[in-house]
């Protein structure tokens, strides 16, 4: 069956099957910033954003985004730039296959909280996985990250 | 993972009955659980164009829709203004926001999982299950039936004036519940309701006061698996019951 | 070598752009269009004998290309462990065999034009096989009537005290001193059994390899591997092909932690590959990364301290019964490490000694996890000097201060190398501070009933494999003077093309961003044995080292020949060769002239080797948060101080050590390798088998202690395997002193806890 779906801002129409998970059908299009690390909904490698909702694409069927909105790291570079410094600079991203899924769950959660504490960092991001990095060092770039946009909203 | 021949997306409850008549049609909530199987379905069924993502407050109770997702129980205004910070303790263990997002309301309460943590939740309440056909039945009743061919529309929480803690042991902070225990009590009741879910068996519910409670847990089953043992699960409930008492009894202090 | 400008600066990544903005640069980004999918059928039975396999059915289902079973695989026994030949691992597989040893074990091997062909094909294959009984407890295996590999062509090729028939894998032991007769003059003799279970190193990227037929007919395989040169012969051995015929090139990898030092999945599509001249991509799922992936080994180990009643040391003796399930992949190496790399941490004991078993089993072959048997060995260790401190009533940071080892001393237990460089004491006393121990030993009770207490390690891990890794690295000048350096180890995001890129620039004296790193194609990359054995920066850091000094000589060659003067008139800055009386060329003068024919084009290729691998150190300390009622541990703070001589890249070493530590509390606390009766391992998906959440990671303080280890480069010890090995014996170490109880067994759950007898109610 046909579904039309506007990803990275571009309207797209391609035929899935009823099957089809939104991540089969991500990499297909060329989305390869969309990574799958388990099958059990639990490493959140995968997320995307469903009509700007961080969403695991493993567990979303690609008919259900028919006549909605995705974006994955590949539409949302300019977005993600500032984060990804922040990672960067404190070597966080280490193998970096979990980073794309990290760095749109930081920006969802950025969007929808306001000065978040560190445990309400670590509540909403409990469901992205990293076995490299203990987690610390993209605590300390979350933090910078939020500092800085927040500087920068008040300039 | 499943493998699914059609796709509907019905435009009425009444047209997802009939599609769902037949054995080999699977209804589709956020399709989380369902991907775990390896099931062979004929017509998958999606609710999501039937409005029953809406949390509403109507006549004295607030009706939840099935497709409403884990993540809007958790940041649900109205739910917070009603029952305080329970709905969020329900859910915001359950894997991560992602899932969430995913995860439906209505698939939690119609799998009727031992390891619920949204159905111990919700047996401390008064609810009813709203059904395609069978109309509006006691939560309690519809936990005991098996799965059928009918269709959760929604689950209604009465706004009676009980209030409901919620207390879990895991074994590491996003994982399936050790045990989970639901505390509430009624205005100006001095029985307190009791529902012991995760056992790892699917959640009951007891009546008792502080002076009959660890007889009336002695008289529900436990069981062991990879998790924990039956003894330790009889434990937590003994400690988190207790807990949950206190609880509510400062918050009338 | 001028003063450093790059070497311990925080510089990111080379790969981080890349990384960062999510560019298709891992082995699954990169499979050719058109490739088969490779799956592979897996035995439900733990032990059986394939009586028969019919895949008429299987073979009609559209687009499955081929299946392969044991008839139609090479008979050559091989090890997928990636060691330096001779590997001490036994030769003890085939890529598909009749025998199965293991739940999970390849039956047959199916190539499809789609992922849904080959998994309908999976399905349509039909096995008879003769299901035979199991053995599963590894401390029954030595001497059990069930032979787990009774084949003829099993075979060795070191002597590792190997016997197939008693289903040992290999056997050791030494002693220094004469322990008996001084465990017979301690005061007081502690005896305690540990026992580890398998840890999977659960690295976000599965297994996965992809292989093709290059414009040359040579096999081209393209994988997520830790050990490309070790690859490369593991397949030959395999499939009984000419190394020449073999490429093998490592793209981006999503984290190994040894895992991926054992080829798991090449040998698969490499077979489809040779079979059928088609591009061929296998992709593990978590769940066989899970159930048949290359584990921590399972080990019970048995301590026995000896000591006075003033907490001196005078013995310890320790056996280790090491369980390498159905292969012995790195088998006969790991366990050496429970000994060798936990008794040296302390420096004054008169005897000590070391034996072992390990042991074939019909559980999941293990492999090489980070520690690699120093881990378990330190958690008996440690936990054992822990246990004792509290049984003398002595503060376990005290009984440390007073025996550990220190800069200077033989290790004796340690192949008597001398310990070079050590800051341990000063580790020690940092980490006390940082966790505050004099304020909170052994524990407080918080308004809440919690009791909040602490505990604390040492540990110790090598520098490369002392006479055996070698590292070689190129390096070119190139026109307008940047350089080319060509490394054949391994980034797997640690950062290693970073940090040497780091040496080179300051061995240089140029900037950083001048020089180029190209990860590894055993084509064009000079050997190297591969990233594993914390052997990067030390052996291959000393090989850049060494290359620069060499290229610099030449370049100073190449410029004074140009400015008509010898190299004793002549000087290098990284900029220019420069004469004193104020003739100068510049390095792209000089790279523009290498490349015109009447010079020579400039580049350096030295190797290393170690006759010594240096032993980094640290202290790790933890402040638990115990609920008493429920048994529920949380780790609040976790103090590390650690020596790792110099720290090349600041940023990298913490978030290096932040990690490990992180898996060590999941080892401590939660990851469990769990089989059912029939021996199925039933932990088998990120759903059961929980690694931390960064709910379960706290806070960890990280501080850098350096030593400087003279044969080093810039003075660097290793650190990617040391961090991990601390936060297991700290732990219990915490509970213990919470609760007075001593646990022996991983992970420590919260049943376990709150189910304990007290020592109270003895």
């Amino acid at each position: 069956m046909n579904i039309t779906v506007t990803l990275n801002g571009t309207v797209r129409t391609a035929e899935v099957r009823p099957d089809t998970t939104l991540f089969d059908f991500l990499r297909e299009q060329g989305c390869y910033s969309v990574k799958c690390g388990c099958e059990t909904s639990n490493c959140g490698l995968c997320t995307v954003h469903l009509d700007g909702h961080p969403v695991l694409s493993c567990s979303v069927l690609a008919v259900r985004a028919d006549g909605h909105t995705i974006d994955t790291l590949e539409g949302l570079q300019e977005e993600a730039a500032a984060f990804g410094a922040c990672l960067a600079d404190e070597g966080a991203e280490q193998c970096g296959f979990c980073s794309p899924g990290l760095i749109l769950s930081v920006l969802a959660m950025a969007r929808e909280l306001q000065n978040p504490t560190d445990d309400e960092i670590r509540h909403y991001l409990a469901g992205n996985l990293c076995r490299c990095t203990g987690y610390q060092g993209q605590l300390r770039a979350i933090r910078r990250y939020l500092t800085e946009r927040k500087e920068a909203s008040r300039a | 993972m499943f493998t699914a021949e059609r796709y509907v997306r019905p435009a009425t409850l009444q047209e997802a009955l009939e599609l769902n008549r037949k054995r080999s049609s699977t209804i589709l909530g956020g399709g989380c659980w369902l991907r775990l199987g390896r099931k062979r379905i004929g017509t998958l069924i999606d609710l999501s164009g039937l409005g029953l993502d809406q949390i509403e407050e109507r006549d004295g109770w607030v009706r939840i829709g099935a497709m409403v997702s884990l993540r809007q129980l958790e940041t649900s205004a109205l739910l917070k203004e009603r029952f305080g910070s329970l709905f969020a303790d329900m859910t915001g263990h359950i894997v991560g926001v992602q899932f969430r997002e995913c995860a439906t309301f209505g698939g939690s309460v119609w799998g009727r999982f031992g390891f619920s943590d949204i159905l111990t939740g919700l047996l401390a309440l008064d609810c009813e299950v709203e059904l395609a056909e069978a109309g509006r039945i006691p939560l309690r009743d519809f936990a005991a039936r098996k799965a059928d061919r009918d269709i959760l529309a929604a689950v209604w929480v009465q706004l009676d004036g009980r209030k409901a803690v919620y207390h879990t042991v895991r074994n590491a902070g996003t994982d399936f519940p050790v045990l989970a225990c639901a505390v509430s009590c009624g205005e100006g009741e001095t029985a307190y309701r009791l529902s012991i879910g995760a056992r790892p068996m699917k959640a009951v519910s007891l009546e008792v006061t502080p002076d009959t409670l660890e007889t009336a847990l002695d008289a529900v089953s436990f069981g062991t698996n990879l998790r924990a043992g039956a003894a330790y699960r009889r434990h937590l409930a003994s400690v988190l019951a207790n807990r949950g008492i206190r609880e509510l009894e400062g918050e009338q202090a | 070598m001028s003063e450093a400008k790059f070497v311990s600066r925080a510089v990111r990544k080379k790969d981080a752009q890349a990384l960062m903005t999510g560019k298709p640069v891992y082995t699954g980004d990169l499979v050719p269009a058109g490739a088969l999918t490779v799956k592979l059928l897996r035995s439900p039975h733990a032990r059986a004998w394939i009586e028969e396999i019919d895949c008429t059915a299987a073979m009609k289902i559209p687009g499955v290309v081929a299946i392969y079973t044991w008839q139609d695989v090479p008979q050559s026994r091989f090890t997928t462990a990636g060691q330096t030949y001779p590997e001490p691992s036994p030769y003890d597989r085939l890529i598909l065999d009749r025998q199965i040893r293991c739940a999970g074990d390849p039956v047959a091997i199916v190539a499809a034009e789609t992922p849904e062909a080959a998994r309908k094909a999976l399905d349509r294959i039909k096995v008879r096989y003769q299901v035979q009984e199991p053995l599963l407890d590894f401390t029954k295996a030595k001497d059990n009537p069930i032979v787990v590999h009774p084949e003829e062509n099993f075979r060795t090729l070191c002597d590792v005290g190997t016997d197939a028939s008693r289903n040992l894998c290999s056997t050791e032991q030494s002693e220094v001193g004469d322990v008996e007769a001084e465990l017979a003059a301690s005061e007081v003799v502690l005896t305690r059994t540990y026992h580890t279970k398998a840890n999977s190193q659960s690295m976000m990227e599965t297994f996965r390899t992809f292989c093709y037929l290059d414009e040359y007919s040579r096999l081209c395989v393209v994988s997520s591997t830790q050990v490309p040169f070790h690859v490369r012969r593991i397949l030959s051995n395999a499939l009984e092909m000419k190394k020449a015929d073999i490429r093998v090139i490592k793209p981006r990898i999503g984290g190994g932690f040894g895992a991926k030092q054992s080829s798991v999945s090449e040998v698969f599509p490499a077979f489809v590959t040779r079979m059928t001249g088609r591009p061929a991509y296998l992709e593990y799922t978590r769940q066989e990364s899970l159930t048949n992936g290359s584990p921590r080994h399972e080990m019970q180990l048995t301590v026995r301290i000896g000591a006075d009643r003033d907490g001196t040391l005078r013995a310890i003796d320790l056996y280790v019964l090491s369980n390498a399930g159905a292969y012995g992949d790195h088998g006969p190496t790991t366990i050496g490490l429970a000994g060798h790399k936990s008794i040296p941490l302390y420096g004054g004991l008169r005897a000590s000694r070391f034996s072992c078993d390990v042991v074939y089993t019909n559980t999941m072959g293990a492999g090489a996890y980070r520690g690699y048997g120093a881990t378990q060995g330190i958690f008996a260790v440690e936990s054992a000097v822990n246990e004792l401190a509290a049984e003398l009533g002595i503060d376990p940071s005290v009984i440390r201060e007073k025996n550990m080892v220190r800069e200077g001393q033989i290790m004796p237990a340690y192949y008597n190398e001398l310990c070079g460089s050590c800051t341990l004491d000063r580790c020690l006393a940092r980490a006390k501070e940082m966790i505050g121990w004099d304020e909170k030993y052994p524990r407080r009770v918080l308004p809440n009933g919690h009791i909040r207490s602490v505990g604390l390690a040492m540990a110790m891990q090598g520098s490369g494999i002392s006479g055996v890794d070698i590292a070689s690295v190129e390096i070119r000048l190139n026109d307008d003077g940047f350089y080319t350096l060509l490394v054949g180890c391994t980034d797997m995001g640690t950062g290693c093309d970073t940090i040497l890129a780091q040496m080179a620039a300051d061995c240089l004296d140029c900037d950083y961003t001048d020089i180029s790193v190209r990860g590894v194609d055993t084509d064009q990359s000079p050997y190297d044995t591969g990233s594993y054995a914390s052997s990067t920066t030390y052996v291959t850091g000393m090989a850049v080292v060494k290359t620069c000094e060499v290229l610099r000589e030449k370049i100073l060659r190449q410029g004074a020949s140009m400015l008509g003067v010898s190299e004793e008139e002549a000087e290098f800055d990284g900029k220019r060769v420069w004469t004193a009386d104020g003739r100068e060329v510049s390095l792209s003068e000089i790279g523009y002239a290498s490349f015109e024919g009447h010079n020579r084009c400039l580049s350096a290729s030295e190797s290393h080797s170690s006759p010594v691998s240096p032993p980094p150190f640290m202290v790790g300390a933890a402040e638990i948060d115990l609920d008493p009622e429920t048994g529920e541990v949380q780790v609040v703070d976790y103090a590390a101080a650690v020596d790792c001589g110099t720290v090349i890249n600041p940023a990298l070493a913490r978030v290096q050590t932040e990690g490990g530590i992180v898996q060590g509390i999941g080892m401590a606390l939660y990851e469990d390798v769990w089989y059912n009766a029939d021996g199925r391992m039933v932990s088998d998906s990120l759903m059961q088998y929980k690694i931390p959440t960064r709910l379960e990671a706290g806070r960890i303080q990280v501080e850098f202690e350096s030593s400087y280890e003279p044969t080093g480069p810039f003075g660097a010890k290793s650190i990617g395997e040391l961090v991990i090995n601390t936060p297991a014996p700290a732990i219990l170490g915490a509970i213990l002193n919470a609760t007075g109880v001593a646990f022996h067994t991983l992970p420590v759950r919260p049943e376990d806890i709150a189910m304990a007898k007290k020592p109270s109610d003895c």
